[in-house]
């Protein structure tokens, strides 16, 4: 497999970026959805809440098609890190493996307990079903947490050694805590809470705009809001901390990434820009600033690209710019949004309901996550040539195998329809709720779900509830 | 230079997780395949329903069975990984395409609201549900065979599409249908549902038959194709494979004489087929990859291998008991007095609808804003202390 030269790894690297472009969304819900579904469940408890009690229990339902979407893409990219890179995997699977075998042991988990969250809500005392949520949070966090060390693994390869080309011995723990994994595992556990938060807080500030102002459609904004909310400064701020540690353990991204050709001191700070032959066009240079950011002082020496032989320069570095410039962009967009939306409610413990806040944050989750694909897209192209950061070559790692063009149109398609099918389920959903009768809801069957067959008692009937007072307007869903 | 213990250890595991896939992902797969036969949609009805109702808590939980089996191969035994993903890329890949069809399918078809469109989702997942177990079977073929080599140059058409890998291909289709009929029959049972429990066993019974028929065309394919593993298969390995015979029989004779006892039948027929995996892992060690890659020359450093015993040992620990507490949930039917869902549509949409925002109570929440700010100031503190000056590392 190694001796096959001239590969084209083109297909292949898009079929792998795409595959995870997707799953990337899906896997945002899986660690951050349950966060939000409990904060509403909390305060319905709490409070005797039936608005936050219901919007509690219909999330859970979509967050049970999305899980499931996101177990579907996964499992493809599992294939397709033997599939498309066996190069990659004959050689180092055995140091790699380890954060991917933790990964599969919190995703197991997850998708129990997401059954176990499902059908305890009539099954379970209202406090224990609260905590039957609680290993959802954690080992989404902790998954999460696994499979970015396997791609921290990549940036700052560590923890193996190998002599003539094979590996002779692994420390599983140097190669989980590798120096990217602090960095990585913080930005993207923040980036999923962002994503998640704002997207879901979107939807209702639609609702909210088309007049539905009801308690449920505010609530059901304020929560997911508020905890995006609060991740959004803590991001900045990590961003801010990566970027350094990127100057420091991978110049040559760093270079792509600020358009930083020779090494010197006084760079600028390039806003925007198209990279053509060695100019910058149609963007604007912040005198010395990049220096300032890397070192605190104009007098910094930022390395450039050109301290590398071109065969090992990322490619695309228009790409790696603009999209960290929209990264960044979008990181103190929502930064703003957040800030305002908490200055109002310190003065006036209202949410602002004015157009001018209300559309920007219907967009916020669109926004994020634009955000996070462009993060990604700095991370994976500016790694480049390399799969294992100063080890292994992508093109070396790429399989031989002919057909990944075909593999690519077709994952490109079914992937085309598994969005249909993630946005359209809780749109179907959402309908039903709106229109369909209490007992179509109490039916309703999602996967993880129990079957109105095993549901037990007749919905007809309901039980004495206990007293809900505290609430106001009508349910409608989105 | 024969494997290490660890290396062995881990290779056993990675066949109890087959055997564990064999079954409960199989059993899955089957309920698609019998979704497949059920025929018009009038018909179909009744036998549709049951098996929507028994595969959906599960099916989804059997995909990490098949995601831990290869997350095993490619960190304890990387170079078959890379050489079996290389070689056998066309057939692995449309086993994957089966997968995200299903998926597509599953969860498309209980939200489609249009009776088209439901159709055309269940029949994309009843399709899936061919295509995974028929295009694994063949990879087992070829693996089996000794057609993988270590280094391939490329894909290696001929080694899944021997005879021997696409009778394999279709022993996997059957053996699919077979298990998942017989828990059907259990399933149709428990819900006192006679006519279906009948359904079921004739069909069990057919698909125990057409089973037994492909594992002996198998078998004599093997002789000839795969001399070693034929021998090592009437040697070593003949008592599984006596065991799978005798179990499969008796599955056979228990529901000729209609005894529906769930425990007995249920094991009985899960011995059928875990037997034949475990004889076909014996068959074939010492080797990896047959007669290529032995245990000894592609296993993992220690450590790693090791590590894979721990991640195992974690994962019974911690799953176990969740796997327990869900059973109990989904085995319970009393509900408890917590509100359903049409009585919190009543509780929110009775109560008076005040004017405007209520504003919140504003001396606590005050308090909770500033305790709020005073932690984030500490967690941004926390969080520059642990990061600061990457350049001191
Ligand atoms: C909601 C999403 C989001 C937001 C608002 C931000 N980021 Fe980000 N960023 C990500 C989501 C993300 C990500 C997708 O999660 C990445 C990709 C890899 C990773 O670990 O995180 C990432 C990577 C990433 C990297 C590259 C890390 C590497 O190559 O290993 C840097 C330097 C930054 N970010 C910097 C920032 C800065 C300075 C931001 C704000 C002002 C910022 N990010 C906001
Ligand atoms: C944490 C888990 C991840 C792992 C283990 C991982 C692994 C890989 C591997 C093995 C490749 C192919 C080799 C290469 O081109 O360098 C790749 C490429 C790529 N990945 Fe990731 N990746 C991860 C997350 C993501 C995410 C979430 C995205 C989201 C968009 C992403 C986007 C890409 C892109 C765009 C490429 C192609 C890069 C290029 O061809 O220039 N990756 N990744
Ligand atoms: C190469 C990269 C990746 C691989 C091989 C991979 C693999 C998988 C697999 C196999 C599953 C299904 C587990 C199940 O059946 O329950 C899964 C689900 C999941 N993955 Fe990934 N994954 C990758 C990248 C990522 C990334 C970058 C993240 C996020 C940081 C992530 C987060 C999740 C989450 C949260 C789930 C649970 C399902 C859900 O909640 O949507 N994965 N992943």
């Amino acid at each position: 497999m190694a001796h096959v030269l001239a590969v084209n790894p083109v297909p292949a690297r898009s079929q792998m970026g795409s595959s995870l472009g997707f799953h990337i969304i899906l896997a945002c819900f899986g660690i951050a959805f349950a966060a939000v579904i409990m904060t509403a469940e909390w305060i319905g408890i709490r409070r005797g809440d039936a608005t936050a009690l219901l919007l509690a229990r219909r999330w859970s339902k979509v967050m049970a098609v999305l899980v499931a979407v996101g177990a579907v893409s996964g499992t493809v990219l599992s294939y397709e890190m033997g599939l498309l890179w066996p190069g990659l995997m004959g050689r180092f699977g055995a140091a790699i493996g380890f954060p991917f075998s933790m990964e599969g042991i919190f995703f197991f988990l997850e998708a129990i307990f997401v059954g176990v969250y499902l059908y305890g809500w009539r099954r379970m005392p209202p406090w224990a079903h609260w905590w039957s949520g609680m290993p959802i949070v954690v080992s989404g966090v902790l998954g999460a947490l696994s499979v970015v060390a396997a791609n921290s693994w990549m940036n700052s390869p560590a923890g193996y050694t190998l002599s003539h080309g094979k590996i002779t011995n692994v420390d599983p723990v140097s190669v989980f805590f590798n120096a990217s994994t602090p960095y990585e595992t913080a930005h993207m556990v923040l980036a999923a809470y962002m994503v998640t938060g704002f997207l879901i807080a979107g939807v209702y500030a639609a609702g909210l705009l088309r007049g539905r102002r009801d308690r449920y459609h505010r609530l059901g904004f304020a929560i997911p809001f508020t905890l995006a909310g609060i991740a959004a400064p803590l991001q900045v701020m990590m961003g801010d901390i990566i970027a350094r540690f990127i100057a420091h353990n991978q110049p040559v991204k760093f270079a792509a990434m600020e358009y930083v050709s020779k090494t010197t001191s006084d760079v600028p700070e390039w806003l925007g820009g198209i990279f053509i032959n060695g100019h910058v066009y149609l963007g604007a240079a912040i005198p010395a600033f990049d220096s300032i950011l890397v070192g605190f002082s104009p007098h910094t020496r930022v390395i450039g690209w050109q301290s590398v032989p071109p065969a090992q320069r990322p490619p695309l570095v228009t790409l790696i710019h603009l999209s960290f410039d929209l990264m960044v962009g979008i990181g103190f967009f929502l930064l703003a949004l957040a800030a305002w939306q908490g200055w109002w409610w310190w003065f006036h413990r209202r949410l602002l309901m004015t157009p001018w806040f209300l559309v920007p944050s219907a967009l916020s989750g669109v926004a994020a996550v634009a955000a996070m694909e462009s993060g990604w897209v700095v991370t994976e192209v500016g790694r480049q040539p390399w799969i294992v950061y100063r080890v292994l070559l992508v093109s070396t790692a790429v399989t031989p195998s002919s057909g990944v063009t075909v593999t690519l149109g077709v994952i490109l398609a079914l992937y085309a329809i598994l969005t249909v099918v993630s946005i359209g389920v809780p749109m179907v959903m959402s309908r039903r709720w709106r229109q369909g009768t209490p007992a179509e809801e109490e039916t309703e069957q999602v996967p993880y779900g129990p079957s109105p067959a095993r549901a037990g008692a007749s919905p007809a009937a309901p039980p004495a509830g206990r007293a809900l007072p505290r609430s106001s307007g009508g349910p409608d869903a989105p | 230079m024969s494997p290490s213990p660890e290396a062995i250890a881990v290779a056993a595991i990675l066949f109890v997780v087959i055997a564990a896939y064999a079954l409960l992902g199989g059993a899955d797969l089957g309920g698609g395949i019998w979704d497949l036969l059920a025929g018009s949609t009038e018909r179909g009805a009744v036998p549709r329903r049951l098996i929507d109702d028994s595969i959906t808590p599960v099916w989804e939980a059997n995909h990490v069975w098949l995601v831990f089996i290869l997350v095993l191969l490619w960190t304890a035994f990387p170079l078959a990984f890379a050489a079996i993903m290389t070689a056998l890329f066309v057939p692995l890949s449309l086993s994957a395409l089966g997968i995200v069809l299903r998926g597509v399918g599953f969860a498309f078809r209980h939200t489609a609201e249009k009776l088209r469109m439901r159709r055309l989702a269940g029949a994309t997942f009843a399709a899936a549900s061919l295509i995974t177990p028929f295009f694994m079977g063949t990879v087992v073929g070829a693996i089996a065979t000794g057609h993988v080599p270590v280094h391939p140059h490329g894909n290696v058409l001929g080694a899944w599409t021997s005879l021997t890998a696409i009778l394999t291909g279709f022993l996997f289709v059957a053996a699919c249908a077979y298990i998942s009929a017989v828990y059907l029959v259990l399933e149709a049972r428990q819900r006192g549902h006679h006519e279906m429990t009948r359904y079921f066993a004739l069909r069990a019974t057919a698909a125990g038959l057409v089973t037994g028929a492909l594992a002996g065309g198998t078998f004599a394919a093997l002789s000839s194709s795969a001399p070693r593993l034929f021998g090592r298969l009437t040697g070593i390995s003949l008592p599984l494979v006596a065991i799978s015979i005798a179990a499969g029989t008796a599955v056979l004779v228990m529901l000729w004489l209609r005894w529906y006892r769930a425990v007995p039948l249920r094991v009985t027929a899960a011995v059928a087929v875990a037997a034949v995996v475990w004889g076909w892992g014996l068959a074939q060690y010492p080797y990896l990859l047959p007669t290529s890659l032995s245990l000894a020359v592609g296993s993992a450093p220690t450590a790693t291998l090791v590590a894979e015993f721990v991640v195992t040992g974690l994962a019974v620990l911690l799953v176990v008991p969740g796997f327990g507490l869900l059973y109990f949930l989904q085995q319970r039917r009393v509900l408890t007095a917590a509100e359903s869902d049409a009585d919190l549509r009543l509780a929110a949409r009775l109560e008076p609808a005040t004017s405007g925002q209520p504003a919140a109570a504003a001396a606590p929440l005050g308090i909770r804003m500033t305790t709020a700010l005073v932690l984030a100031i500490l967690a941004i503190r926390a969080i520059r202390d642990v990061f600061s000056r990457p350049d001191r590392r």
